[in-house]
């Protein structure tokens, strides 16, 4: 089976071979009978000349009339405050550089056509001018500098500091999936430390932290909308990058190096559903930084709720110490000083069942 | 004055050399360990040759996979042996490896060394009227150590755990630390190795062209009559003295991460189950160290082939390049510049915002030169008097390219709308039509332009003309789609998108085309590898000047010996573009024909400088033209 395939892949070859130097010749020949190898131009050159514009034709044609027709693919439902405005960038920035880029375009092919080459005519020499060459360098300076600074205001805002009453919330990627972790009722993410990670304690959080009792860490990322986030962002082994598409939000998760984005999601997930008729529709995170074989699997569901529902969520979730008792029991856990924590008291004390996990 | 002196020492020197070593030439002295630039500048060429296959039948593997992720793909288990899982399908992690090695392989070793390595060394001396470079002995280092590189890249596709797998970039932690990926075991290792050695390669060609450029240029060769693909690969070859010693740097302290235990690079790592000792380095100096390299480095890949087409659309529009100063002054400003945006590909690794502003305003400004550029070459089109060959065609094919490509880079300069398009496949289509295609289409208008110069012989212009026409429509039908996929936020360097339904259920048709698009284009390379081969023994022979060009490579024999001019090296008296000067009878007046010469073309400054000729007696003036 092997061996019949190279022998076809070899016979294709050589027949491949056979023809092109049979196109050579033939071709060698007739320029030869012409005399067209003694010529400045032959009559290629007149056709080298109209394709010009022709493909200038289907390729603007095509841009235009893909760029139309697929709109509907390519446009992804922005769901954030911010992604509104990168997205207005966007698309001023698509018109301005899209008019350069058709002007250019129409000049470099119109140009190839009009100035082919004739024994008749002369080029013009036209070695070079001052003023319009300082017009074009003064112009794209200016309408640059435009669009640098309403980009710059942007970046600043979303780079600003988080508000204070934003929601932190951990992000933490790892080969090959998205570990998140909420502050609980105290609004306080307790402290980690990379040394204390183990097989149950995937975060390494500090559990000797009393802002550790209350955090839980449920399998997919839930927002509520309208209200500041501000993800707080790591990486336990290698690079990752938080990417969340609809939200235009994407930084890098990096070990040793906490990095974070704040945002306000506008749409709950519902709403998207029926504003796209896509009843099935579910918001994403992936991971947008090489990290590994399974890079481009390191999916977590997103899921926005209105402020309501996420506080009737939020209070169903189960603390993480609550859930793993045993690993304070048993297993390494045994190292906080859990007991203590207990005894001075905590406000909400079924919540945490510090007392249950003794 | 003691300038020209040194030159005319050098030159009789070089003379008597050349003479007694003509003799007893050897295979091995002719072709191999070579000290002649001409026979340097096609050893990188064929070598370049031989890693553009290479390079583009990585792609096509990858490719299958993304267009048809559900194909069995047995049948190249002959080839990829244990790559192809027992399903028939492509290994995840190799294809990471594909992708790794496509990009470092065509960035460097193709349009790095391929381009820089063949046009720079063929070219320099024959267009500066020099006998050879200033040190040959290094030009045949530069050669054999990138040849020693290539030899090591080349293994490492063949060990069992693969090749580097962590993107071109190749940042740590995953490319220093082997339990993340088996790449970053031995075949990251050959990979820094495979580095350094050619980054010694660059440096000792970098040296030579430089020192080639300011020191061995015949006499009245100032530096405003050198062609401007000098000037380009002499700014390239400072841009890459400057730069690649950063890289060199960088990959030195990962090897030291890797293999020492230090932490330069590394802090806070939980992987395989342990914790991992090192703390307090920062992945992200990596990155600025990469990048304060690599982005000068793609400036490295595009600016010689601005010099080509410089070079090749003034020649065929028969027109003097528009605006010579500001394609120097644009070619200084890129070159100043491009050390100081790197950080435009950072933008979201978590560096302080601020730098995110400072850099997003640099990188707009690069863009003005840049647009410049193009606006010249426009109007060096307008009211010429164009002839289509090969050479012109993919020139003008850049153009366009440049175009596309460049435009997308004003969305990426951008901090702010980079956050969406950052790592997807948008960065993908503007680097490949920027500088993939558009370096590559250089690359070939040199190779066009130059055949019969390095050949003696004419390479068959229709078989050119489709090779153009076929691969200038397929390259836009491979990257241009891509921006599309990009603005929907399809992440690069996935295997596949199936995981995630935002990116399932659209442009898997898109992909597929792009897959079939970029094997027909792959294909059409094989009309200009024949063409080349055949023609370098077949083509008809070449005239004295084919193309009606200034420069001094066409005053050479036809097919120039070691040294290049057989006897005196001529003086120039000219700039290369005199093309279609109003007054003289021929289209062009090379750079060797004297003012006193040329009276009825001539304007009044140039008839002071024929005067000054007179005076010097460089030349006896014919008088009867006046
Ligand atoms: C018009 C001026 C240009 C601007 C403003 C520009 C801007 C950018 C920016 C901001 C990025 C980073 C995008 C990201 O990763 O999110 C980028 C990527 C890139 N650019 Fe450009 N660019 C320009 C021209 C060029 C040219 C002339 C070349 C090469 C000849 C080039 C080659 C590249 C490459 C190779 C990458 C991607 C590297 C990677 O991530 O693998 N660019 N460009
Ligand atoms: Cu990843
Ligand atoms: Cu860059």
């Amino acid at each position: 089976m092997d061996n019949t395939l190279l022998i076809l892949g070899a016979f294709g070859a050589i027949l491949i071979l056979v023809i092109l130097i049979t196109v050579f010749r033939v071709i060698t020949l007739v320029d030869v009978a012409k005399g067209s190898d003694k010529k400045r131009a032959s009559g290629s050159n007149f056709n080298n000349a109209l394709l010009m514009p022709i493909f200038g034709l289907l390729f603007l044609g095509g841009i235009f009339y893909y760029s139309w027709a697929s709109f509907e693919d390519y446009k992804l439902p922005v769901a954030s405050d911010h992604g509104v405005k990168t997205d207005e960038l966007f698309w001023i920035t698509m018109l301005v550089t899209g008019g350069v880029f058709v002007i250019t375009h129409i000049l470099l092919f119109w140009y190839s056509w009009r100035y082919r080459f004739s024994e008749k005519k002369k080029a013009l020499f036209y070695p070079d001018n001052t003023k319009l060459e300082l017009a074009w360098t003064i112009v794209p300076a200016i309408a640059l500098t435009v669009l640098i600074l309403s980009g710059l205001f942007v970046w600043n805002d979303i780079t600003a500091d988080a508000p204070e009453d934003a929601i932190n919330i951990e992000v933490m990627g790892y080969q090959f999936a998205w570990g998140v972790r909420y502050p609980g009722n105290d609004g306080e993410l307790g402290d980690y430390n990379y040394q204390l990670i183990d097989n149950t304690n995937s975060f390494g959080v500090n559990f000797n932290d009393k802002a550790a009792l209350d955090d839980f860490m449920p399998l997919k990322l839930v927002i509520p909308k309208d209200t500041p986030i501000n993800l707080n962002i790591r990486a336990r082994d290698v690079l990752h990058s938080v990417f969340l598409p609809h939200f235009r939000v994407k930084m890098d998760a990096v070990p040793g190096m906490p990095t974070n984005f704040h945002f306000v999601a506008t749409k709950t997930t519902d709403e998207v559903r029926s504003e796209t008729k896509n009843p099935d529709f579910k918001y994403e995170m992936a991971c947008t930084e090489i990290c590994g074989r399974g890079h481009f699997s390191m999916r977590l569901e997103v899921e926005v709720l209105t402020k309501e529902e996420y506080k009737k969520w939020a209070s169903e979730q189960k603390t993480w110490v609550n859930m793993n008792q045993d690993y304070f029991t048993e297993g390494n856990g045994k190292r906080f000083e859990l007991p203590k924590l207990a005894e001075e008291g905590q406000e909400n004390e079924e919540k945490l069942s510090v007392n249950a996990a003794l | 004055m003691s300038e020209i002196k040194t030159q005319n020492v050098h030159i009789d020197s070089h003379e008597e050399h050349h003479d007694d070593h003509a003799h007893h030439e050897t295979f091995i002295s002719k072709y191999i360990f070579t000290t002649d630039h001409k026979m340097i500048g096609k050893q990188f060429l064929m070598t370049g040759i031989f890693w553009a296959l290479i390079g583009g039948a990585l792609s096509l593997i990858f490719r299958i996979q993304l267009g048809f992720p559900e194909a069995d793909i047995s049948w190249m288990r002959p080839m990829l042996g244990e790559w192809i899982t027992p399903e028939g399908r492509l290994d995840p992690e190799f294809y990471l490896a594909l992708v790794t090695m496509h990009g470092t392989i065509m960035v460097f070793f193709v349009l790095t060394a391929g381009l820089s390595g063949t046009f720079s060394n063929f070219l320099i001396p024959l267009q500066i009227g020099a006998r050879d470079m200033a040190s040959g002995f290094m030009n045949m280092l530069s050669y054999w150590f990138f040849f020693a590189s290539s030899v090591v890249m080349f293994s490492s596709l063949f060990i069992e755990t693969g090749p580097a797998a962590g993107g071109w970039v190749v940042y740590p932690p995953l490319s220093a630390l082997e339990q993340a990926i088996p790449g970053s075991g031995l075949g990251m290792t050959m990979w820094l190795v495979a580095m350094a050695l050619f980054i010694v390669s660059t440096l000792l060609g970098g040296i030579n062209y430089i020192t080639t450029v300011i020191n061995l240029r015949t006499e009245g060769m100032s530096f405003s009559r050198l062609p401007l693909t000098i000037w380009a690969f002499f700014i390239t070859a400072v841009i890459g003295l400057l730069s690649f010693p950063v890289l060199f740097a960088a990959a030195l302290l990962l090897i030291f991460d890797r293999s020492f235990g230090t932490a330069f690079y590394l802090s806070d790592i939980y992987i395989g189950g342990e914790a991992l000792p090192q703390q307090g380095g920062s992945p992200v100096l990596y990155q600025h160290l990469f990048w304060f390299l690599g982005h000068p480095e793609v400036y490295i890949v595009i600016m010689p082939a601005f010099g080509i087409t410089s070079e090749v659309i003034s020649t065929n529009a028969r027109k003097p390049i528009f605006g010579y100063r500001a394609m120097v002054g644009s070619l200084l400003g890129i070159a100043f510049l491009s050390f100081i945006v790197w950080a435009h590909h950072m933008f979201v690794s978590g560096m302080d915002p601020f730098l995110g502003s400072v850099f997003m305003l640099l990188t707009l400004v690069i863009a003005v030169p840049s647009a410049v550029k193009v606006f010249n070459y426009l109007t060096t089109l307008w009211k010429g008097n164009i002839v289509f060959t090969p050479g012109m065609l993919f020139s003008i094919g850049l153009v366009s390219l440049f175009i596309s490509g460049g435009l997308t880079g004003i969305f990426l300069g951008n901090s702010a709308i980079d956050i969406q398009l950052h790592d997807t496949y948008f960065v993908v289509a503007h680097f490949h039509l920027v500088m993939g295609s558009a370096a590559f289409f250089g690359m070939m208008a040199g190779v066009y332009h130059w055949f019969p110069k390095m050949f003696g012989r004419m390479i068959n212009a229709k078989l050119g003309y489709v090779h153009f026409w076929l691969t200038f429509a397929g390259v836009y039908l491979v990257f241009f789609p891509m921006h599309y996929i990009g603005i929907a936020g399809f992440p690069r360097r996935y295997y596949t998108w199936s995981s995630f339904e935002t990116f399932s259920n659209i442009f898997q048709d898109l992909n597929a085309f792009v897959t079939i698009a970029a094997i027909i284009t792959f294909a059409a390379q094989f009309i200009f590898l024949f063409n080349f081969f055949y023609s370098i023994y077949r083509g008809r022979r070449a005239p004295q000047n084919p193309w009606h060009s200034n420069t001094l490579e066409w005053t050479t024999p036809i097919e120039p010996g070691h040294g290049n001019w057989p006897g005196a090296i001529p003086t120039v008296y000219r700039w290369p573009y005199d093309y279609s000067k109003p007054g003289a009878a021929d289209d062009y007046i090379p750079q060797t024909v004297p003012y006193s010469e040329t009276p009825e073309s001539n304007t009044d400054f140039e008839n002071e400088l024929a005067a000054l000729e007179k005076e010097s007696g460089v030349e006896e003036v014919d008088e009867t033209k006046e």
